[in-house]
């Protein structure tokens, strides 16, 4: 089908993108890489009055690094983070993740910030920026914020943003020394949302313990979810990795088969984070 | 009603269209009518154009949002009667039957073996993920992409 009439704004800059939403905010939608709202529009599942196009807006494409912080803006392309030396060689979990969503055809479009003010439970980069405790900022014309994973998703397809804000940049916070990450996921067909998947992130002190550890489950509840006991658990030296992988997946809402692969995936992917931290 | 500019293979297309056109429906009402529409909504890949050079679905964009970009479509793979070697691999190898959704396998594979000229069976398999074909099985396509791909090497060595 066709998408229902709009009307359309294209905004330059930050700044008129932000007068816009400000003015229309209500009954406007943000078009980023349009992966996931085009077909919304083209089934006429979603039938804004008005769509705000961010796509050239050029300053907000960027992956660069300041003082050891990743800065990601909303606007670059997934494909772009795939093919970044900058993530290759400091946070390669998001590169691995970025590889995971969709297709080539997908990623050449969909942006970074479009995932994640997306905000699909099952999506890829959301769990990953969440076990990398990764920054949301977002502006208004009432100001900036800045949250924190657990702040920022709210639930299924919903985030903490206003109509009146836009997501202009995620941060990520540089790993600490001795760590590995690894996100893995099990998709019955390659290229589709994930029924199960975790994001770790493992750091391991001087004498090899585990000093930090970061799970973010995909496809397991409303949002990203971190199994927050099961990482106190690993860091305390009460569980091993198994254990806290069954833990992680006791902590979601998942039963049966999907517990399971929660568990399983959970497993694995921490089992490769800590041959990583040890490389 | 907006006027824009699209560069498709290479010529200039000017055209007025509301923003709810996909850029689908403009390139096939500026009669390039190779490139197949399927579903609609990104999931099968027949409509799969190249934009600035990256594999993009046609259907997932407003023609509005291609103003000033330059798009490639399957028509310009050929040379006249001469077939470039990916068309020519597929129709040797029985890699299309009823060939709809020929134009968009074409176009994604063109990038890829740019980027990747001497890809192994998975990498095939990977990039051939985001396009369906009904008929084939796809055992011909990895084929054909097989044979595709040395031609290129040979061609560009």
């Amino acid at each position: 089908m066709k998408p229902a009439p709009f009307a359309y704004e294209e905004p330059r800059s930050v700044e008129e993108a932000l007068d816009l939403l400000a003015r229309y905010g209500d009954e406007a939608k943000v078009l980023a890489g349009g992966q996931s709202l085009i077909p919304l529009l083209n089934f006429r599942l979603a039938r804004p009055e008005r769509l705000v196009d961010v796509n050239r807006i050029d300053e907000l494409a960027y992956i660069r690094r300041q003082n050891g912080v990743l800065h990601i803006g909303a606007l670059a392309r997934i494909a772009s983070l795939e093919r970044s030396p900058l993530a290759a060689a400091r946070w390669p979990l998001l590169v691995e993740a970025a590889r995971l969503v969709g297709h080539a055809q997908i990623r050449s479009r969909g942006t970074v910030g479009g995932s994640v003010a997306h905000a699909d439970p099952a999506a890829e980069l959301p769990a990953a920026l969440t076990a990398l405790s990764a920054s949301f900022h977002t502006a208004s014309q009432r100001g900036s914020r800045t949250l924190a994973a657990e702040e920022f998703f709210v639930t299924h397809l919903t985030t903490a943003l206003e109509p009146d804000e836009l997501l202009v940049q995620i941060t990520v916070p540089p790993l600490p020394s001795r760590s590995g990450a690894a996100i893995l996921e099990h998709a019955r067909v390659h290229g589709d949302f994930a029924l199960g998947g975790a994001a770790v992130v493992v750091a391991l002190a001087e004498d090899g313990s585990c000093a930090r550890a970061s799970i973010a489950l995909l496809a397991a509840g409303p949002r990203p979810q971190r199994a927050a006991a099961a990482e106190e658990a690993l860091v305390r030296g009460q569980a091993d990795l198994a254990e806290a992988a069954e833990l992680a997946a006791s902590e979601s809402s998942l039963s049966g088969h999907r517990r399971a692969l929660a568990a399983e995936l959970t497993r694995r992917a921490l089992t490769v984070s800590a041959e990583r931290a040890m490389a | 009603m907006r006027p824009i500019a699209v560069t498709i293979n290479g010529r200039v297309h000017r055209g007025e269209v509301e923003p709810r056109t996909l850029l689908s429906d403009f390139i096939r009402t500026e009669g390039l009518t190779g490139t197949n529409i399927g579903c609609e909504h990104g999931v099968c890949g027949a409509c799969t154009v190249q934009l600035d050079e990256e594999p993009v679905r046609s259907c997932l964009m407003l023609a509005v949002q291609a103003d000033g970009r330059a798009v490639r479509t399957v028509e310009v793979l050929a040379l006249g009667d001469d077939l470039h070697p990916l068309q020519r691999a597929f129709q040797d190898a029985h890699a299309l039957q009823c060939g709809f959704c020929t134009p968009g396998f074409l176009m994604s594979l063109d990038v890829f073996l740019r980027r990747r000229p001497d890809p192994d069976d998975e990498e095939i398999r990977e990039a051939l993920a985001g396009n369906l074909c009904r008929c084939t099985g796809y055992l011909a396509i990895v084929e054909a992409v097989q044979a595709a791909a040395k031609a290129l090497r040979g061609a560009a060595g």
